[in-house]
């Protein structure tokens, strides 16, 4: 396999494993819990590097996903003393641990495979350099981990995900029906830790959380079934994985950066154009509302006015405009989706109630 | 035969306040009983106590004679309508069919069976039209009818419910009250958390009278008095219908109606 095609299978693999527990992060409204354990996994990996003084051991994922539950745990001590809050709480235990790792790193570990750099920003574009053979075959590294993560992702998803669907959607229920809400909680947070560490060679610490949580984000605003979000998710990880690629090779820029700056192009697309969430789908529902509620303002309007003296002079077109203070476009456009609603006619400058106004204006006032 | 319901000597604190004090509360089989009391009584802390959600400083709580670790799928929960996200990516039906999860226990899915239970309760709710939707389209009226079908799915023996009537349709209303009738007439028992002092005595048989402590328990006929209800709310009452009371004297209502509840009593 060429490096190229090595580098974009990584750049899928990392995306998909990503954007799965990415989903449920969202629902829960713990996004920023994501960001907090992928900087914080940093500090597992180094202090198990200087037992093991090994950068391939499997133990090194024991440990991030051990300190990723501690910056869980430290967040929630701290939040329960309710003297901060969740967002000043993890504002202030991620910095903390990450720091502690940061000095580590610069102090003990300089000259080893560990440098700040490629904790920030990862080394996808080298990580076919590193390489080890699996069942005969000659593979990068780094595939092998991120597949056994994702491999992971996928079993513990589809594992509980009738428990993860209720005891994100109804705590207290999935509490009561003895599904230990808090356990799923905790092995939720677990595989973000995992998912980190396994990420965090290939892309980074910074940019994981955006290949967990604008997927999910996006994903969301185009579906309304749990499913099919975890299947968009994901397509949307591939698709901005695969674009980043090539937006990288074609400004020859860093990979990873590329990456993530596609899932949020994506993303801004998705707020724009979501056939119903989205945006512009939001703008025009409610221009319609308001074209719906002049027009039967117009029927209320002239309801009120029929069979009274007054009548043919209410009824004029140009009167709208003084009256009602309406612009003259803006009577024009009411006028137009009246007619086309069928609740009034124009005869001659003159509008005329039809049978279908009359009775929308008097179902309005009756409600 | 065991009381389905016993609660001994229940004590909720938060730190150094007590949010129940000393709570003794016994309901036998087969009734509908409201626990009412002014906002902050501690009306939804004792539902969730009794459901092992929120931590006890001292008490005991029994269910049919046993804990309620023992007597977990006997019992149903319907949650406030409020606590949950009504934006979750999810339908009506797919909502209902939860309530079967704990007769499935871990790992295993629903399947035909329990969509067909879920369809069949959501009929018995008048929402079989609605088991398709998305659960962000409904009314709160219709997300409550909605929480009841799943509450009957699990064919629970006893029921609590945390303010079913908050902020519901006269529709709801309705078919709330048939249901609670329906249950009962199965020989279940029903305890709700009550707001309207008004519909007391014609919706259910007993009341808990809750003011962090627990002012009087028993059938409505013996303790939905002026004089507990003068108790339980103190002077934050005001005078409305006779007939509203069992005891025909003069009938009180709370000064905090149904509208003003939130969900953090």
């Amino acid at each position: 396999m060429s490096a190229s095609l090595e580098i974009q299978l990584l750049a899928v693999l990392v995306a998909a494993a990503c954007a799965l527990p990415g989903v449920f992060l969202v629902l829960r409204g713990t996004a920023m819990m994501a960001d907090a354990i992928s900087h914080t996994v940093l500090l597992g990996i180094v202090l198990v590097f200087f037992v093991v003084q090994d950068l391939q051991s499997p133990w090194l994922i024991v440990g991030a996903a051990a300190i990723g539950l501690v910056t869980v745990t430290l967040t929630e001590l701290l939040q329960h003393t309710r003297l901060v809050k969740q967002d000043a709480a993890i504002g202030l235990v991620f910095p903390a641990l990450f720091s502690v790792a940061v000095i580590l790193i610069s102090r003990f570990a300089r000259g080893v495979h560990l440098d700040v750099d490629a904790v920030l920003l990862g080394e996808l574009a080298f990580a076919p350099f590193d390489r080890l053979i699996v069942l005969g075959i000659d593979v990068p590294r780094a595939l092998v981990t991120i597949a056994v993560v994702l491999i992971a992702n996928i079993a513990f998803i589809s594992l509980f995900y009738k428990e993860l669907k209720l005891a994100t959607f109804d705590a207290g229920l999935a509490a009561t029906l003895g599904f230990a809400p808090a356990l799923l909680h905790y092995g939720l947070m677990a595989l973000v830790s995992i998912t980190a560490v396994g990420a965090f060679d290939i892309v980074g610490v910074v940019l994981v959380v955006a290949l967990m949580v604008t997927p999910a984000a996006a994903a969301y605003l185009l579906t309304s079934d749990l499913r099919r979000m975890l299947v968009l998710s994901v397509a949307i990880g591939v698709l901005s994985a695969l674009a980043g690629y090539w937006l990288a090779r074609l400004l020859n820029a860093n990979i990873a950066g590329a990456m993530a700056t596609m899932t949020g192009v994506i993303f801004l697309v998705v707020l724009v154009l979501a056939p119903q969430r989205g945006l512009l789908a939001k703008l025009v529902r409610r221009r319609r509302q308001q074209a719906d509620f002049a027009a039967t303002m117009l029927a209320i309007h002239l309801l009120h006015h029929t069979g009274a003296p007054t009548e043919a002079e209410e009824a004029r077109i140009d009167h709208l405009e003084r009256h009602l203070d309406w612009q003259p476009g803006y009577a024009a456009r009411v006028i137009r989706h009246a007619e086309r609603l069928g609740f009034i006619k124009s005869i001659a400058g003159h509008l005329q109630l039809t049978p279908t106004g009359y009775a929308k204006a008097q179902e309005v006032l009756a409600s | 035969m065991n009381p389905a319901l016993e609660v001994t000597d229940l004590t909720v604190a938060y730190h150094d306040k007590p949010v129940l004090w000393d709570v003794d509360v016994t309901a036998p089989a087969g009734i509908l009983m409201a626990i009412v009391g002014p906002n902050g009584a501690g009306k939804t802390t004792l539902m969730k106590a009794i459901l092992g959600l929120t931590p006890v400083a001292a008490g005991s709580v029994r269910i049919d004679g046993k804990s309620y670790t023992q007597q977990r799928q006997r019992v149903g929960y319907v949650p406030q309508r409020g606590s949950v996200d009504w934006d979750f990516p999810t339908n009506v039906v797919d909502v209902v069919t939860m309530g079967r999860y704990g007769a499935l226990g871990w790992f295993r899915r629903p399947g035909r069976r329990e969509v067909d239970l879920a369809m069949h309760a959501l009929e018995q709710v008048g929402m079989h039209d609605f088991a398709q939707r998305q659960i962000s389209q409904l009314s709160g009226g219709q997300q409550q009818r909605v929480f009841l079908a799943r509450a009957i799915v699990q064919d629970a023996d006893i029921y609590f419910m945390d303010e079913p009537f908050q902020g519901v349709d006269a529709t709801t209303e309705r078919t709330i009250v048939t249901l609670l009738k329906q249950l009962r007439g199965d020989g279940k028992t029903v305890v709700v958390v009550h707001h309207d002092l008004q519909t007391v005595a014609e919706y259910f048989d007993w009341v808990t009278l809750l003011n962090v402590q627990c002012i009087a328990s028993g059938p409505v006929g013996q303790v939905f008095t002026e004089e507990n209800l003068r108790r339980t709310y103190g002077g934050r009452i005001a005078f409305v219908e006779r007939d509203a009371l069992a005891t025909g004297g003069m009938a009180l209502r709370s000064f905090a109606p149904a509208a003003t509840a939130g969900g953090a009593d």
